[in-house]
């Protein structure tokens, strides 16, 4: 288990990590996410010991590891770019950490072989890293990073040098190879349907805080904040004037803003409240409808029909799925 | 981040050395041109503004490097084009072919377009003594220059960029003028000067084929201080050729800095395609038509000459070379100076590729603004002419210990200007170790020890060896420098086939002789292109 706490790193008297904590469990894939420059990678890079914290704790099993050199803290750190060693073939990448282990020298041919395979490169052994393609890459990049078994396996926006169809194939891909080797896994990313895909739990960060730290499932209902919600791309945020004026009874506190899920609006000829429909868009098996509420009040909702836009739609609402924070 | 301590421990010997060999011998040059009886005097130089032979040689000097560049830019540009933007059967080999001529030493440049253009000619001209006879070695010489430099940037220009511009309605030569020239423009300009520099400094091809007319600064230093022992005229001339160097240098390095534009990025295999059309392959079968003529004519012919008797195509020269008719008492026989130029390789390729390496660690480890002048102040001897470099050894070396009967300094002036070349192989490759590769090696579990070892020494040890390759083809090529402070009894090559020409009657053992050193640049030439041609780039 990887105990971050308090990290605190400058950079010019920046900071990039502001009193940051973060704990990633065993066998878990925990996904930081965030915009770019909201201090994800260097989080990364001090987890791996590769920058050096001005304050806070990093500690695996209760164990500090901030004494500890790089290539002694036993975690397996894939870059974004790859680092490959162009000198070295595949399997010389991939038997590169081996060899720091000191492992067997006859132990490492099936070992490489092995994890090959896993990567789904069998047979790539002997091949020139310079001769493979953007995800033979990356598959390299990740056996090489596997192979040594790291008790913690860090990956900075793996795929994120690569495109999206090839993304969405490898993403899959990767989560049944770290679930095979019961890998514990922090995965920076800033793609959201990334993080959402692979993730056992997220969290968010920003200006060097972590601000969430959740399933994915709890964070899509229950974001602590609206720059969450909106991040992560909720959409169907509306004010609790307006939700009370359609029936949903507050439930008191400082709370001042409700996530709708589209599934909790039902179109309705029946229903009891109209809203302007200002966009309906066939997405494939259903009509996204966009409607109006008045006073800046915009929700979407899905639905088996058409409508044109202009038209009044009549809907109901499900007042037990809204949940409620504070904008 | 501050410079760590040991970095400015392995700065100092570099710098000694530098400082010794190469500052020093050109202070004193400075101090005997402007204070040559201990007063400050200017009589060398008003002698070089009104004596008429000295200003045109100034004149001819900057006259001829003006148009060496223009031509070979002109025939330049079109092959850059083809090797940058199509792939034909063969590719590889005819850009292989281009670089041979850069690699040749300047004297056997010369040499070989006496024997294409001076007398005897087998296109029945004599060229000798005329410009074109220089401007043609020159373009030879040069030619790589611009193919590879302008290459380079031409092969990441996106060509989606040419065809937006098309798709704007710009005509083919439109889109030239105002999109890919533009773009090019800082690749055009640093190659441009770096020709100009060459030409500028042009030594053992003026020496050849030029005349009393026809010379350079450089020829003109070194026959005013070895012909007439002129001394503080020399240093003047030295002192001259010197400010125009360093403006030249200031253009390039201002072309370089702007290098580094945002022009967008592509890797070179998506851009390369096969021509298409037939004027497309009309195109490249001319440029290369071209290219082949102009780099193999000279070489043929030198060998062919080379071989040709009166009775017959025979071994007779090769053969004079180990046992000479005329041999001389004083200087050794011209078998003896392979050996010495081989001997003195040896010291001369450590010593650069010592320091060489001592630098470029200095280089890529001292951080900001220290580093990047210690860059400078060692790519200097670059851009100082052979000659420069030469002379200042003869006028500065005797003092505190007179150095210059020692055969040391052969190796040491082919060391200085070998350095650069090492330095310019290893540093990028030390750059591109970029601290992720290190750093993946220390997830990895590899300790900054082993880190080294197993990542940062493999990849720069073959770009030292490319660099030593260089040092040594630049030892054995080098005749600049040598032809002042080599004895009769340690002439090289160069300074034997100088000798040779000469002399009535052992033309023939000039041209062997030049063919002797074109075979010895030649194999380590090949040695630095297969070397380099196997590093698996890109990743």
């Amino acid at each position: 288990m990887l105990q971050v706490s308090q990290l605190t790193i400058r950079f010019d008297g920046t900071a990039a990590l502001d009193g940051a904590n973060l704990t990633v469990e065993d066998r878990s894939i925990h996904v930081l996410m965030g915009p770019s420059g909201s201090g994800k990678s260097t989080m990364l890079r001090a987890v791996a010991g590769l920058e050096d914290p001005d304050a806070g704790e990093i500690a695996w099993n209760g164990r500090s590891v901030l004494g500890v050199p790089v290539h002694k803290r036993g975690f397996g750190l894939m870059f974004q770019d790859y680092a490959l060693f162009p000198h070295r073939s595949v399997a010389g990448n991939v038997a590169f950490g081996l060899k720091m282990q000191r492992l067997e020298p006859s132990a490492i041919p099936n070992r490489v072989d092995e994890i090959l395979e896993l990567v789904g490169l069998p047979g790539y052994g002997d091949r020139s890293v310079g001769t493979l393609s953007g995800g033979e890459r990356q598959r390299v990049a990740l056996a090489r990073t596997l192979a040594p078994d790291p008790r913690l396996v860090l990956l900075d926006e793996p795929l994120g040098a690569l495109d999206r169809s090839l993304r969405e194939h490898l993403l899959i891909e990767m989560r049944s190879i770290f679930n095979q080797v019961d890998a514990t896994v922090l995965y920076v990313t800033h793609d959201r349907e990334e993080a959402f895909t692979i993730a056992n739990r997220v969290a968010i960060i920003s200006d060097g805080r972590i601000v969430a730290d959740d399933t994915p499932e709890g964070l899509w209902r229950r974001p602590p904040d609206g720059w969450t919600a909106r991040f992560i791309g909720l959409e169907n945020l509306c004010s609790a004037s307006k939700l009370v004026e359609l029936g949903v009874p507050h439930p008191g506190g400082t709370t001042n803003t409700g996530v709708v899920p589209p599934e909790a609006i039902n179109l309705s000829p029946t229903g009891p409240h109209a809203a302007t429909v200002t966009g309906s868009h066939f997405r494939g098996g259903a009509y996204r409808i966009e409607l109006d509420l008045g006073e800046g009040s915009n929700l979407v909702t899905w639905s088996p029909v058409g409508f044109e836009p202009g038209a009044i739609a009549r809907f109901e609402i499900d007042a037990s799925r809204i949940t409620w924070f504070e904008d | 981040m501050r410079t760590k301590p040991w970095v400015l421990l392995l700065a100092v010997v570099p710098t000694l050395f530098l400082a010794y060999f190469f500052v020093y011998p050109l202070v004193t040059i400075l101090y005997t041109g402007l204070v040559p009886e201990g007063r400050i005097a200017t009589s060398a130089f008003v002698e070089i503004v009104t004596d008429p032979t000295m200003r045109s040689v100034a004149w001819f000097t900057l006259w001829q490097a003006f148009l060496s560049t223009v031509f070979t830019v002109a025939l330049g540009l079109p092959a850059a084009y083809v090797f940058a933007r199509y792939r034909f059967p063969g590719r590889s080999l005819f850009r292989s072919l281009t670089l041979i001529p850069f690699v040749l030493p300047t004297l056997v440049v010369g040499v070989a377009f006496l024997a294409v253009l001076g007398p005897g000619s087998p296109f029945g001209v004599d060229l000798r003594g005329t410009i074109w006879a220089i401007l043609i070695a020159h373009v030879f010489y040069n030619l790589a220059i611009v193919i590879r430099g302008v290459g380079v940037l031409w092969e990441q220009i996106d060509p989606h960029i040419e065809d937006a511009a098309r798709s704007l309605g710009a005509g083919r030569w439109r889109v030239f003028r105002e999109i890919t020239l533009p773009l090019l423009r800082p690749a055009i300009l640093s190659s441009a000067s770096l020709v100009f520099l060459f030409s500028f400094t042009s030594f053992g091809v003026i020496l050849v084929l030029g005349d009393l007319s026809h010379s350079t600064l450089e020829v003109e230093i070194w026959r005013q201080a070895t012909a007439f022992l002129r001394l503080d005229l020399a240093s003047a001339l030295a002192v001259l050729q010197l400010v125009g160097v360093t403006v030249i240098l200031l253009v390039y390095g201002q072309a370089t800095k702007r290098d580094s534009g945002e022009i967008p990025l592509r890797p070179s295999f998506e851009v390369a395609r096969r021509p298409r059309s037939a004027g497309e392959r009309a195109f490249i079968a001319a440029t290369l038509g071209m290219l082949g003529l102009t780099v193999i004519t000279p070489i043929a012919v030198l060998i062919g000459r080379s071989l040709s008797t009166p009775t017959g195509p025979a071994l007779t020269h090769y053969a004079n070379l180990f046992d000479p008719p005329r041999s001389s008492a004083i200087f050794v026989s011209p078998v003896d100076a392979i050996g010495n130029s081989l001997r003195f390789a040896i010291p001369s390729v450590m010593i650069a590729a010592g320091i060489g390496l001592m630098a470029a660690v200095v280089i890529v480890s001292a951080k900001g603004r220290s580093g990047r002048i210690f860059d400078t102040v060692l790519m200097l001897p670059l851009g100082t002419s052979a000659v420069t470099i030469g002379f200042g050894f003869l006028v500065a070396l005797d003092q505190p210990v007179d150095l210059r009967a020692s055969a040391m300094l052969i190796p040491i002036a082919h060391a200085l200007v070998a350095i650069p070349f090492v330095i310019r192989s290893t540093v990028p490759v030390m750059e591109s170790v970029q601290r992720r590769l290190r750093e993946a090696a220390a997830v990895l579990g590899a300790s900054p020890r082993q880190a080294w070892r197993e990542v940062d020494f493999p990849l720069v040890s073959r770009a030292l060896a490319v660099g030593a390759l260089f040092a040594f083809a630049i030892s054995v090529g080098e005749f600049g420098a040598t032809s002042f402070i080599a004895r009769p009894a340690t002439s090289t090559i160069p300074v034997s086939i100088f000798r040779l020409l000469g002399r009535p009657g052992t033309f023939g053992e000039a041209m062997a002789m030049a063919v002797i050193l074109m075979v010895i640049t030649g194999i380590a030439a090949m040695g630095i292109e297969s070397m380099r041609g196997s590093r698996s780039g890109g990743v």
